[in-house]
């Protein structure tokens, strides 16, 4: 044992030493300690400096509000008071800011989602209370508790029985040790962080028994190490057995102090004096202790190097001590009923901040609610949990029997919110190293709102989130603006979370391959591989492009569109969005979305449609199969197909419910394999044998069902996205990999998406979300042909806004850089062609695709530009920074503008 | 994370829901009868009140059924379903 370990009591074993390491130097603890208690024990009560003025600084605390006693363990900053201690545990003192490792957190996190009827936060006497009188009816019941064990105040407590009746037996019942409730959001959602699980929890009723913090005093050199709270002190004394100082001071503004020099002298130790800010404390509680106390009276400054050698009350008196315990009062924790968007209000008789109302289902017991005596913690909290039971279901609402405990007293608060001295060494935030002389500084610059001095001097922004320093900040706020009360200056917003959670910890399983789903096609074994370079669309994986040995991408791009241009070539299309419309009113219905006409549409006959949003704006494009009279098969975008439907579905149930129609995903039934190329036709006849593929036969786009030569039904669909003949196969997503290969076998080329992109904008094709942006009408793309005008549709009336009949909106061209090698990058910004590049230079639109052209021998691009269908033949100029690219406007058509190919 | 009741799966978190906006903004019998002004104020304007609000919810992750309920913006509190 050390001489800082007392020879009896505590909650740790003395049979189970604990080796750790701090800054590198090897200690022993016990089973039971914090790591700050067993430093203690060691006779360490100096940590790591502060961040930003260097001071020495000591532990504080012994609990979550500590803004010294920080450590970084395994990547992690967390503070050495909450900390428990462990065989082999290496912690390295930080002074308030961590560093990222950029090591890969190992450890497996997970989320658990639960139900109760009653949720309790703390495990205090008050929470304890609760959960019993919940528990032992019946009804579902968490008690969340962020120590080790559960007690609260009452594990620094002399005396007094922790065995608490009932709670283990009840079967409906869960005990969460070390489980910090970390957010609590809209209908009692509430967020528990315990270790490497996170709970979210729903509750019908919340009982919030979160306690309360001490309060530091504020007077020049408060920071120095040996200045402790008082409740930490005998905390340390009472729970752990260490000795944080042989000779103590304690300073008070009110009645708890009082019991923490009872526990000190019953220890030991020797209690110097008492300064207290009351001109007349209770006589009893005077008489009771003993010692010296000094009334009316305040600590205002202190002496000693790296440890407080002595206090001075004014200038007259100084004593002698090696420990200063503080208790400036206590601050309700009312950071949950705060986030619960509950209001606080100022209690002048306590000088704290204190639950009123709130709109959730909860309610505040215990030295949250500003109850601090035990009795009367333990009947709040009882009432409170059969209330909560009883109005979720489970009881008559009775609360138990509750066991006899000591009389304490709560007399009226004096705070001392400022002292005479150097308001430079007067230290709110110990963290951040602000002062009073800060905040005067704030208030001097004219600052009058709480939340502007906080962002001006940083108070209450450390790891600690002002816990300690955030109410003697107001108070000192409230005296330099001379407002009647700190209630005048009101609080800093509460935010989640209440304690430094890890991204690690809200990740969860959430990570890697498992962040996001990913979508695969029936193919995508096959393409993997043939080497294919994968791209993400939406959550799809799409070939890029397959390259071959030795070549980079931009070859193996030109190389797949000259084969679909001259020879025969095969893309994976399963991705493209796929709902079936059907009911005798699926062609009103589509008539009504699209903006050109579908009600008329010859069964066995396709259609490329366009949607728009009611303001008139692109939204998808597609081509529609009527498969019979009353069904039809559109396809989407792919990263618009769940868009689409969730479209059709608003409109139907919102707006026409009377039309008979109903919409399904078929997205992932199909995988569909388009085959192009002057050479398709060939190719495809031995594994179409029941069908004349004949220009004259198999019209463009139209489609037939079919079975393929291996026995596989299909729906094979003369439909075009590159301009060339081309057949589009679609069959069940079961048999795409067999008719895959079976199409691969007839040798054509693979090609990707980037192939696609490219034949596409040669043909003038536009991408919706590519070449659009939710701003450009079918007009603005020089696509009138597809707006009907002899029906309405959702959006037509927007064509007729001023707005959007403007001469002047972005249109669709062409673009052809001069140097015909030159590739104009995606994004990049056009202006007219002679004028001074000189900003500000009028931005006229910019290029929406940019691609090399097997087929043309030279780059092109499609873009958006202000009235560009009459720049047509004019220069733009794309200023690149070091570079600038010239470039005529054309049509936005560069390849078989006859449409001479498709046909074969 | 709102716990929103669907009239016909019951009470279910946010997360499975697609907002819609402001209730009762029905589309347009005629179109082409309003004026300019008329249109974009249907397109473009809707109330933003602190307290009740009547507004659309879909169950997406659900039944997929657009429904009607009244919530308070200022405390979320989802106070009555129409
Ligand atoms: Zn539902």
């Amino acid at each position: 044992m050390t001489a800082h370990r007392l020879p009896n009591g505590g909650r740790v074993d003395r049979a189970a030493p604990v080796r750790f390491t701090y800054d590198g130097k090897r200690y022993t603890g016990l089973r039971g300690d914090t790591l700050a208690s067993a430093l203690i024990a060691n006779g360490v009560l100096e940590v790591a400096p502060s961040s930003y003025r260097g001071r020495p600084r000591g532990i504080v605390t012994a609990g979550v509000d500590e803004p010294n006693a920080l450590v970084l363990v395994d990547g992690s900053l967390l503070p050495a008071t909450t900390l428990e201690l462990h065989d082999g545990l290496s912690a390295t003192g930080r002074s308030g800011v961590g560093r990222l490792t950029d090591s890969t957190d190992s450890v497996r996190h997970d989320k658990r989602y639960v139900h109760c009827d009653v949720l309790v936060v703390g495990g205090g006497p008050a929470g304890l209370a609760a959960a019993q009188a919940a528990g032992r009816t019946g009804a579902r019941t968490i008690l969340a508790d962020e120590r080790t064990e559960l007690g609260g105040t009452l594990l620094a407590t002399k005396g007094f029985d922790l065995s608490w009746p009932g709670l283990a037996e009840f079967p409906e019942t869960r005990v969460l040790s070390r489980t910090t409730a970390v957010g609590y959001y809209d209908q009692n959602y509430v967020v528990l962080a315990q270790r490497n699980t996170l709970w979210h929890v729903r509750a019908k009723r919340v009982v919030l028994a979160t306690g309360a913090h001490e309060r530091p005093l504020v007077f020049a050199d408060n920071d120095r190490p040996g200045v402790m709270l008082a409740s930490a002190v005998r905390e340390y004394v009472n729970r752990y057995a260490v000795a944080p100082g042989q000779n103590v001071v304690l300073a008070t503004t009110n009645d708890s102090a009082y019991q923490v020099a009872l526990d000190l002298i019953a220890a030991g130790i020797t209690v110097s004096a008492i300064v207290d800010s009351r001109p007349e404390p209770p006589a009893a509680l005077v008489n009771q202790v003993g010692v010296e106390v000094i009334t009316g009276s305040a600590v205002t400054g202190t002496e000693g190097r790296h440890r407080v050698s002595a206090v001075h009350i004014g200038p007259d008196r100084s004593i002698p001590c090696d420990l200063l315990a503080v208790s400036g009062g206590w601050n309700p924790a009312v950071h949950m009923f705060s986030q619960a968007q509950g209001r606080v209000r100022y209690e002048e008789r306590i000088a704290a901040f204190v639950p009123d109302t709130c709109p959730q289902d909860l309610e505040v017991v215990g030295a949250a609610n500003a109850t601090y005596e035990l009795a009367a913690c333990l009947a709040e909290g009882a009432a409170a949990g059969a209330r909560a039971a009883h109005l979720a279901g489970f009881g008559g609402g009775t609360a138990p029997e509750l066991p006899p405990v000591p009389a304490e007293s709560d007399s009226a608060h004096r705070p001392v919110w400022m002292v005479e001295g150097d308001e430079t060494l007067q230290f709110i935030d110990l963290q951040r190293d602000s002062t009073v002389a800060d905040i005067r500084r704030a208030t001097g610059a004219g600052l009058r709102s709480v939340e502007h001095v906080k962002r001006y001097t940083t108070v209450g922004t450390g790891l600690d989130q002002g816990r300690t320093g955030g109410v003697p900040a107001i108070g000192v706020i409230a005296e330099l603006l001379g407002a009647s009360s700190p209630g005048e200056v009101g609080t800093t917003t509460y935010r989640p979370p209440y304690t430094p959670v890890s991204f690690a910890l809200l990740a969860g399983r959430d990570r890697g391959e498992l962040h996001d789903p990913i979508r695969r096609t029936a193919m995508h074994s096959w393409h993997v591989a043939h080497g294919a370079v994968f791209e993400d669309v939406g959550q799809w994986k799409r070939p890029h492009h397959y390259p071959r040995a030795g070549e980079d991408a931009q070859a193996a791009v030109l190389r797949e569109c000259t084969a679909a241009r001259t020879g025969l070539a095969m893309m994976d299309a399963s991705t493209l969005g796929k709902i079936e419309v059907q009911g005798p009113d699926a062609g009103e219905f589509l008539n009504r979305m699209y903006t050109n006409a579908f009600a008329k549409l010859a069964i066995g006959s396709c259609r490329y449609g366009m949607l728009c949003r009611a303001d008139g704006m692109v939204f998808d494009d597609g081509v529609v199969l009527r498969l019979a009279e009353d069904r039809y098969l559109t396809t989407t975008t792919t990263g618009n197909a769940a868009a689409v439907l969730d479209w059709f579905e608003e409109w139907q149930q919102t707006e026409w419910p009377e039309l008979r129609v109903r919409f399904t995903s078929v997205t992932e039934q199909w995988a569909t394999i388009a085959v192009v190329g002057p050479g398709s036709r060939a190719a495809l006849t031995p594994l179409l044998p029941d069908l004349d593929l004949s220009a004259a036969a198999f019209g463009f786009m139209t489609f037939r069902d079919t079975v393929l030569c291996n026995g596989v039904p299909a729906r094979v669909a003369r439909v075009s996205f590159s301009g060339e003949l081309a057949f589009e196969i679609n069959v069940a997503t079961w048999h795409g990999l067999s008719t895959w290969e079976l199409v691969a076998n007839t040798g054509a080329t693979p090609y990707g998406t980037e192939t696609m992109h490219v034949l596409r904008a040669e043909k003038g094709f536009v991408i919706v979300g590519q070449d659009t942006d939710g701003t450009v009408t079918p007009q603005d793309l020089g696509m009138d042909w597809i707006v009907s005008k002899r029906k309405d549709f959702v959006g037509r009336r927007s064509f007729s806004r001023p707005d959007t009949a403007r001469p002047d909106r972005r249109q669709l061209v062409g673009l052809l850089p001069v140097d015909p090698d030159d590739l104009l990058p995606e994004g990049a910004q056009l202006v007219a062609g002679g004028v001074p590049l000189t900003p500000p230079v009028p931005m006229l639109g910019h290029v929406t695709s940019s691609y090399r052209s097997a087929a043309l021998g030279r780059t092109f691009a499609l873009a958006l530009v202000a009235g560009g269908r009459d720049l047509i033949g004019r220069e733009l100029l794309a200023p690149l920074g070091n570079r600038v690219i010239t470039a005529t406007v054309t049509e936005p058509i560069f390849y078989d503008p006859e449409g001479t190919r498709r046909d074969g | 994370m709102l716990l929103i009741p669907c009239p016909w799966c019951g009470d279910r978190d946010e997360t499975e829901f697609h907002y819609g906006g402001q209730a009762h903004v029905a589309y347009p019998q005629s179109p082409d009868a309003l004026s300019d002004a008329q249109w974009a104020e249907y397109l473009f304007v809707r109330d933003n009140p602190k307290g009740e609000f009547a507004e659309r919810w879909c169950h997406n992750a659900g039944c997929r059924r657009w429904f009607n309920l009244v919530r308070d913006t200022a405390t979320h509190q989802i106070v009555v379903q129409r």
